[in-house]
């Protein structure tokens, strides 16, 4: 069938299987990589993208769910020019990763929780971020740049 | 994990949904927001030939106060229940049980009526919608009907639902206050190994979560509740008659222990708020 998606501010139109599931058709026909498998199961978030602004995990929802929706992965993260999103930054000055591996469905996770809670608590983000995993236990300095991010209140969507 | 083949169309109403189920309702399935359905076809244990994907259907997403109840529309996000001002004045229960489904993502995508229409005997909405005496409005070729909550929970992933029928609606009667909701899992975003939803406004409702093959009441502990029992008293009644499974994450003596446990402090939860 075909589907037509805007990732990350660009259109495309794909005939993909309806079996298709997002996070391949991210990954492989999109060819943005920097969405991870993990469980594959819905439970550890490195799947994790923006659905109109939303997070979900990619690896529980179709491609054919996705036509005519604007997605954001990881890439569509940091400006043209480089200049890191303001929660890259704060994973970088907090060192809130270790092997990478959960940071894109980190951050995320972290975009969507932010814009609905704005000026959390330490617990609210904990909680906020429990349908995401981290293999390395790194959570503390993720919790850490969540929060930094927030108090300096320079989220942009 | 790729489900095998299927045929996909994109419902634009209720009417196109139930015209295509009706055309093979044993090898068709309804898609919502997908988080039962797509991890079972992943697994290869649901292999629908069809998916008629209901997700875009409009003005099924509501939550509305009608006088002496609260309508749910079937596609109702979780997220949209949560925060829904209406569910968390006229019946908090719900709108506090959708914020403890799964974890944000999920609740970002499924649906109250997705949710019900899977009957899972360990998801938390069911029990939420049984202790609070709820009624679902079905649709399908012969028409409306409704039934109440009581009746829709039949077994493991079984309803009162026909092949060819789509859940549409809930309603709930309003329970401002006298309502608790105790949920125990060891891992977070995990389903409940046991969860308990209370209601009690003039008669006292417990609905289980995970202590049996679909959703149940904890029929001991309302008897003797109404019998004028204390809380305590009632609640280690809780598993009386049930027969809860055993699981990696505990035994059936296990469950039978906390639910004795949660159903008590569920009560005291629900009688503190009525308070």
């Amino acid at each position: 069938m075909q589907v037509t998606v805007t990732v990350n501010g660009t259109t495309g139109s794909h005939d993909v299987e309806t079996r298709m599931l997002l996070v391949h058709y991210l990954r492989e026909v999109r060819g943005l990589t920097g969405t991870n498998v993990g469980c594959d199961t819905t439970s550890c978030g490195a799947c994790t993208v923006l659905l109109n602004g939303e997070s979900v995990k990619s690896c529980t929802m179709l491609a054919a769910q996705a036509d005519g929706e604007e997605i954001t992965t990881i890439e569509g993260m940091a400006a043209p020019d480089g200049t890191l999103h303001p929660i890259q930054e704060a994973f970088r000055e907090h060192h809130g990763l270790q092997c990478g591996f959960c940071t894109p469905g980190m951050v995320m996770a972290i975009a969507s929780f932010l814009k609905e809670h704005p000026d959390p608590t330490e617990a609210e983000v904990r909680e906020g971020l429990e349908g995401n995993l981290c293999r390395c236990t790194g959570y503390h300095n993720i919790v850490q740049a969540a929060l930094a991010v927030a108090r300096a209140g320079e989220l942009v969507s | 994990m790729i489900p095998a083949s299927f045929e996909y169309r994109r419902a634009g109403s209720v009417e196109e949904a139930l015209g295509w189920l009706a055309e093979d309702p044993d090898s068709t399935k309804l898609l919502a927001g997908g988080h039962s359905l797509l991890p079972l076809m992943k697994l290869r244990l649901a292999t629908p030939g069809v998916l008629v994907d209901v997700g875009r259907i409009p003005g099924l997403n509501y939550v509305r106060d009608d006088g002496d109840h609260v309508a749910i529309g079937a596609l109702t996000r979780h997220r949209d229940l949560e925060v829904s001002d209406v569910a968390r004045g006229h019946v908090p229960l719900l709108a506090h049980v959708a914020g403890q489904v799964g974890d944000p993502q999920v609740r970002h995508r499924g649906t109250i009526g997705g949710s019900l229409a899977h009957g899972d005997p360990a998801s938390d909405l069911p029990a939420a919608v049984l202790a609070l005496d709820g009624t679902m409005v079905v649709d399908g070729p012969r028409g409306r009907r409704e039934v109440q909550a009581a009746d829709f929970f039949r077994g493991f992933l079984e309803t009162a639902l026909a092949p060819d029928e789509m859940l549409t609606e809930v309603r709930v009667h309003k329970a401002p206050a006298g309502w608790g909701f105790q949920k125990f899992n060891r891992r977070a975003q995990d389903w409940a190994i046991v969860g308990v939803a209370a209601v009690v406004n003039g008669d006292a409702r417990v609905a289980l979560v995970n202590m049996g093959p679909t959703t149940l009441r904890a029929r001991a502990t309302e008897e003797a509740l109404d019998a004028g029992a204390n809380i305590a008293d009632a609640a280690a009644r809780a598993a009386e008659g049930l027969d809860p499974p055993s699981d990696l994450n505990g035994s059936a003596e296990y469950r039978r222990h906390l639910a004795t446990v949660l159903v008590r402090r569920a009560l005291e939860e629900a009688t503190a708020a009525r308070g």
